[in-house]
């Protein structure tokens, strides 16, 4: 079904996110790569080599999330927007989630935004904590919003109301 | 009559990379293109490229020809550029015609040309398809990413090619709604990645369906859509309406290379290539000595994949021509490495059966 909708089903995306454990740790990347294209930027720019495409650049990248820091550098270099970072470390019933997001207006810090799913379906209303957008990250800005929980396999977007 | 040592024709992505490639052999370079400014599709591509560091992989297309003409500007000495000039013709002698805006007609003598003229959107056929607000998906990017118009205010994408979800989420980025995206092939045909990201936004991508016809006064009102089985024939009782005023049509690319057919290069019709592409050798040299191909015209692909023909054309070319640098060996098979590296996947293997069938 993925290739008729573009929409990854929850086995996909569970498979793609770090243990629970990991995530409970500190701020971790998902990285939501699911066929092989010839791209490797998330490779090269990772600090910590804690993404690996390998010598074929067509190699689905794989993510050492021991090595990851969380640094969301990659969200802002992947190419296809499809990397983000999640935090359970900071509280037991909520989730910190980082996305690439590009579109204006963008949202500020203390807003409460619609929550997305990975069909762009409206989930939940969630706060974003910081707007980051430096240039280094070349007009991709990274939001990152507060969530319950539960939302954490489920929320991959958000939508700013101008 | 102006003589030239390389003419290169065509300043998009595979023009430029074989103009910076030729003249650090060494070799005297004459871009010859049609519009007013280089950079061919590159300079509406909003959007991060894919690929690798040395193909700019994560720079925005729209930087990218900042970058390459700030290598151009490195040997500016061996470098003309002729914009708005448009080659009209290639010929048995050698020369070839151009045409400088619009009266000034004048011949070029090259010793070599690089052929890099890209390719060309193909249409689809229905009922009033000529209406207002059904534009090529080129067109669209024009409008919006050049001069900053918004094309319309809802949006019909017909096809799920890379270019069809790039716009599409081009045009989200401008403020217009994208109501649907169709495509008649049974799955996405572009990169999931890009579906993915469309698909978020809430924008729904129906597979196995085309446009029944167009509906309109003056202009674009109302599209109508239909399914198709897998014999891309309509299922009647499946038709749905949408209210749009702008459809995108983005079924494809053919490749464009008329003057190489003119001047006699030997065609071939493949259809992993996009349409009719000239035969060529593996320094991308037609069947006709010195004139070479590079990029979308040699066969439709991603630019990055151009730029990198078009690094070994322009080196190649130049080497033809007594121009042949010390590492010529090492930056041909690095060249030949990148390309091997881009079609290695499952996209690239069928480019690769395309081009199993034109190298001579």
């Amino acid at each position: 079904m993925f290739e008729k909708t573009g929409i990854p089903s929850r086995e996909m995306v569970t498979d793609k996110f770090p243990s629970t454990d990991r995530i409970n740790k500190g701020p971790v990347a998902v990285v939501e790569c699911y066929r092989e294209i010839p791209c490797n930027p998330c490779q090269t720019a990772c600090r910590f080599n804690a993404i690996n495409v390998g010598e074929d650049i067509n190699n689905i990248p794989v993510l050492n999330a021991d090595k990851c820091t969380g640094c969301a550098v990659c969200l802002s270099k992947c190419p296809g927007l499809a990397i983000m970072v999640v935090d359970g470390s900071k509280s037991e019933t909520s989730v910190r989630i980082k996305i690439p997001y590009e579109f204006l207006p963008l949202p500020e810090e203390g807003d409460v935004v619609k929550g997305l799913d990975r069909e762009g379906k409206y989930i939940a209303d969630v706060k974003v904590l910081n707007v980051s957008n430096p240039g280094s990250f070349d007009r991709t800005p990274v939001v990152t919003i507060e969530a319950d929980r539960k939302y954490l396999y489920v929320l991959r977007n958000i939508k700013v109301e101008a | 009559m102006k003589e030239a040592e390389l003419v290169i024709i065509g300043g998009g992505p595979a023009g430029l990379c074989a103009a910076v490639s030729a003249a650090k052999s060494g070799a005297r370079v004459c871009i010859v293109e049609r519009n007013k400014a280089l950079g061919g599709q590159l300079v509406k591509q909003t959007h991060m490229f894919f690929g690798s560091e040395k193909q700019y992989a994560s720079t925005r297309g729209i930087d990218i020809t900042g970058i390459l003409l700030g290598e151009l500007d490195k040997y500016k000495e061996n470098i003309e550029i002729l914009t708005e000039t448009t080659v009209v013709g290639m010929y048995e002698d050698g020369a070839i015609t151009v045409l400088h805006r619009e009266d000034n007609y004048y011949k070029i003598k090259p010793k070599a040309v690089v052929v890099a003229t890209g390719a060309f959107e193909k249409a689809l056929a229905f009922p009033n398809n000529d209406l207002p607000g059904i534009y090529g998906a080129g067109a669209v990017q024009t409008l919006m990413n050049v001069h900053g118009v918004k094309p319309g205010n809802r949006v019909l994408m017909v096809g799920a090619g890379n270019i069809g979800l790039i716009v599409s989420y081009q045009l989200l980025q401008a403020g217009v709604e994208v109501a649907a995206i169709l495509d008649a092939a049974p799955k996405i045909g572009g990169y999931l990645v890009h579906a993915s990201k469309i698909r978020r936004m809430g924008v729904p991508i129906l597979t196995s369906h085309t446009v029944k016809e167009a509906i309109g006064e003056n202009y674009l009102e109302k599209a109508v859509v239909c399914q198709v089985d897998e014999k891309f024939q309509p299922v009647e009782g499946t038709e749905k309406e949408f209210d749009v005023d702008v459809m995108c049509i983005s079924v494809g690319l053919t490749p464009l290379n008329e003057l190489l057919a003119m001047r006699g290069c030997q065609m071939k019709y493949v259809p992993q290539l996009s349409g009719f592409v000239p035969l060529r050798n593996e320094n991308y040299e037609t069947t006709i000595e010195n004139i070479f191909a590079a990029g979308d015209t040699t066969g439709v692909e991603e630019a990055s994949s151009a730029m990198v023909e078009g690094y070994l054309a322009g080196l190649c070319a130049a080497a033809k021509i007594g121009c042949r640098p010390d590492n010529f060996g090492e930056r041909k098979n690095d060249y030949v490495k990148q390309l091997n590296d881009l079609r290695s996947g499952p996209v690239g293997r069928h480019i690769l059966a395309g081009i199993e069938q034109i190298v001579i």
